[in-house]
């Protein structure tokens, strides 16, 4: 087990394309780190620098208190979980555990061992001497699992390997990924587009954009504070609404907008912070005419045309008020709900104090 | 053709039943030919029904061929066919593996010309390059030798490609598991390609004995020792005697088309285990 760390790591490729500027990023000892980003924003790209797949163009890569920049896959001490999967078709679940340990030397009976250990531990014992293409997909996840397990790597790497799976699997999937890494303390890097799985997975997300880092942090901490308006587009289903300041002014609710950081000129509002009901706090009040009901059993979702502006907004309700689609509405938004950005930096503005 | 129609049933089957006599025939004639007596085939008319010196034709072309047609036992020619197609079929799958692995995962410096280069000797055929080639194994003294006999014919552009073309269904993430897992080139060649690859090299195995085993014109060139007489050169032989024993010659050909049969018979087994045994 160890940390991992990247100091400045860059990718481009051939004709200048930059898809990875300069990343720094600690993961420490036994945590489980999510990257999480749209598809082409170098996630994918920085695991596999980090697995020793790509070359990395420039920056410092160092797994425990090693550089291992110039080093094949086989001699970072990482172990990965491919997306498509990658067992081997011709060999028995059993010989697909092993390969790796054999490729080693390491001796017939401690090959045996770990792989029954890890087995076990996955539950695929019974498989041990099946091909892979005679297991389902969530079996198979399961082996590429165990080929990673058996190795007892300083280092878990997920390269989405869970996007193969149907809905309800996945989510079995993920907590069972959660319990065994809790269980291990593997240090482990994890990249998926899927938001709601890095939320669960991770002790820490980091958010990437365009081969640069938004934001590192908690799930928590970046739900509550996104640091830029692409973070809190992406993290949060349905995303954040965007609102531009002056049109808020208009509503009739200047006075509360009085006080915003300096440079805000867009607020963000979770879709949940939009209530139906006027809250106690200070808040805002806006019309707006339901366009379209979406009903998700425990919850609701509104999509609602703000008077006097052409800006799209979701609405979160918890179970299913009696509203119709064409029927005006009015909602009500507490004043520390709002998330102050300035839209042509994209950040966040401080606010005083901070 | 799902529903039963016997009249359509009965038609196919006549067309099928044409066809397939009309392909055995020839071989029919070749055997019934190789059980008669000497004068029998001379006579002008062909029989249709088998003689009955069989035994002795075969043991005569078996052990002590035709002397005056420079053609040695077909035993020995038998031989010397199935060493010169052995050689052939497993040098051209080692190098055309080798070179296809070579051409789909390492990047080096010219390596689509070099792809090209393998791919344009695909249109020329034998014939073309037969004289340079047969000057080259002329000033290597491999005359009237298995080298000569094999060596030229071992670089298959048609391998090279269809086993880049399998290669590169191989996903990606193969090569990066097995990386991942320890394994270099040579072993992911070994462990996993070759594996993956073995339904494409038997179909190989089949094309290339048969291929190997029906060359005519190459040691017709290169050898003049009657110890390196292949038996297609030996037919060849025996037919242009000014009067070819017939019978024998008949004995031969039949000896020669039973390898590559049993070839076929044997290696299409393999095929099926390789693809069964993917299924599972």
């Amino acid at each position: 087990m160890a940390s991992i760390t990247l100091e400045g790591i860059t990718k481009t490729y051939s004709g200048d394309v930059r898809a990875v500027k300069g990343v720094d990023l600690q993961i420490e000892d036994g945590e489980f780190v999510v990257l999480v980003g749209p598809s082409g924003c170098g996630k994918s790209t920085l695991l596999r620098m980090v697995a020793g797949l790509e070359t990395i163009t420039d920056g410092t890569l160092k797994i425990g208190d090693r550089v291992v920049n110039k080093l094949e896959p086989a001699e970072r001490d990482i172990a990965m979980v491919f997306q498509n999967y990658a067992l081997y078709p011709h060999m028995t679940v059993y010989n697909n555990l092993a390969y790796g340990l054999k490729n080693r030397g390491f001796k017939k009976d401690e090959i045996d061992q770990r792989v029954h250990v890890a087995a076990k531990m996955l539950e695929i014992e019974e498989f041990l001497e099946r091909k892979p293409r005679k297991l389902s997909g969530g079996q198979r996840q399961r082996v590429a699992m165990g080929r990673a397990l058996v190795r007892d790597p300083a280092a878990f790497l997920f390269d989405e390997p869970l996007s193969n799976l149907d809905a309800k699997l996945r989510v079995q999937m993920r907590v069972e990924i959660k319990q065994l890494q809790r269980r291990l303390k593997t240090t482990s890097l994890y990249v998926t587009h899927d938001q709601l799985e890095a939320m669960t997975l991770g002790d820490r997300l980091v958010v990437l954009n365009a081969g640069q880092i938004e934001q590192v942090g908690t799930p928590m901490e970046i739900y509550a504070r996104p640091a830029t308006m692409f973070v809190a587009g992406f993290i949060g289903s349905p995303a954040m609404n965007m609102l531009k300041v002056d049109y808020l002014k208009t509503q009739g609710a200047s006075g509360l907008l009085d006080n915003l950081p300096d440079g805000t000129d867009t607020v963000g509002i979770r879709p949940d912070d939009m209530h139906l009901a006027p809250p106690e706090a200070p808040h805002l009040t806006v019309d707006s005419t339901l366009a379209l009901f979406e009903a998700a059993g425990a919850e609701s979702h509104l999509y609602v045309n703000l008077a006097g502006s052409d800006q799209p907004t979701v609405i979160r309700v918890s179970g299913q008020p009696p509203v119709a689609e064409g029927e005006t509405l009015r909602f009500y938004v507490p004043r520390d709900a709002l998330h102050p950005f300035n839209s042509a930096t994209g950040q966040r503005t401080p606010s005083p104090g901070e | 053709m799902v529903e039963n129609r016997p009249w359509a049933n009965g038609f196919a089957h006549t067309v099928l039943i044409i066809g397939v006599a009309l392909v055995v025939f020839p071989v029919y004639i070749a055997i019934v030919a190789s059980t008669q007596a000497p004068d029998e085939l001379l006579r002008g008319t062909l029989p249709l029904l088998p003689g009955s010196h069989g035994i002795e034709n075969y043991t005569q072309m078996w052990q002590s061929g035709v002397s005056s047609a420079n053609s040695p036992s077909a035993a020995l020619m038998l031989w010397n066919s199935f060493v010169m197609a052995m050689a052939i079929t497993i040098g051209k799958l080692f190098i055309s593996l080798l070179s296809a692995f070579a051409i789909v995962y390492f990047r080096f410096r010219f390596r689509m010309f070099f792809f090209w280069l393998i791919f344009v000797t695909l249109m020329l055929p034998v014939e073309v390059r037969i004289i340079p080639t047969y000057q080259v194994v002329a000033d290597l003294s491999m005359l009237n030798s298995f080298a000569g006999l094999s060596i030229p014919l071992i670089a298959s552009a048609t391998a090279t490609f269809l086993f880049r073309q399998f290669f590169m269904t191989v996903p990606e993430e193969m090569l990066e598991a097995a990386r991942v897992d320890g394994a270099g080139p040579l072993k992911f060649f070994k462990d996993i390609l070759m594996p993956l690859s073995v339904t494409n090299i038997a179909a190989l195995f089949v094309i290339m004995f048969i291929y190997g085993w029906n060359q005519y014109l190459w040691p017709l060139l290169i050898t003049t020792d009657p110890d390196y007489t292949t038996i297609v050169m030996g037919i060849q032989r025996m037919t242009s005697e000014e009067n070819p024993q017939w019978h024998l010659v008949m004995a031969a050909a039949v000896m020669a088309a039973l390898p590559p049969v049993l070839v076929i018979l044997f290696m299409q087994r393999l095929f099926v285990k390789g693809l069964t045994e993917t299924e599972k």
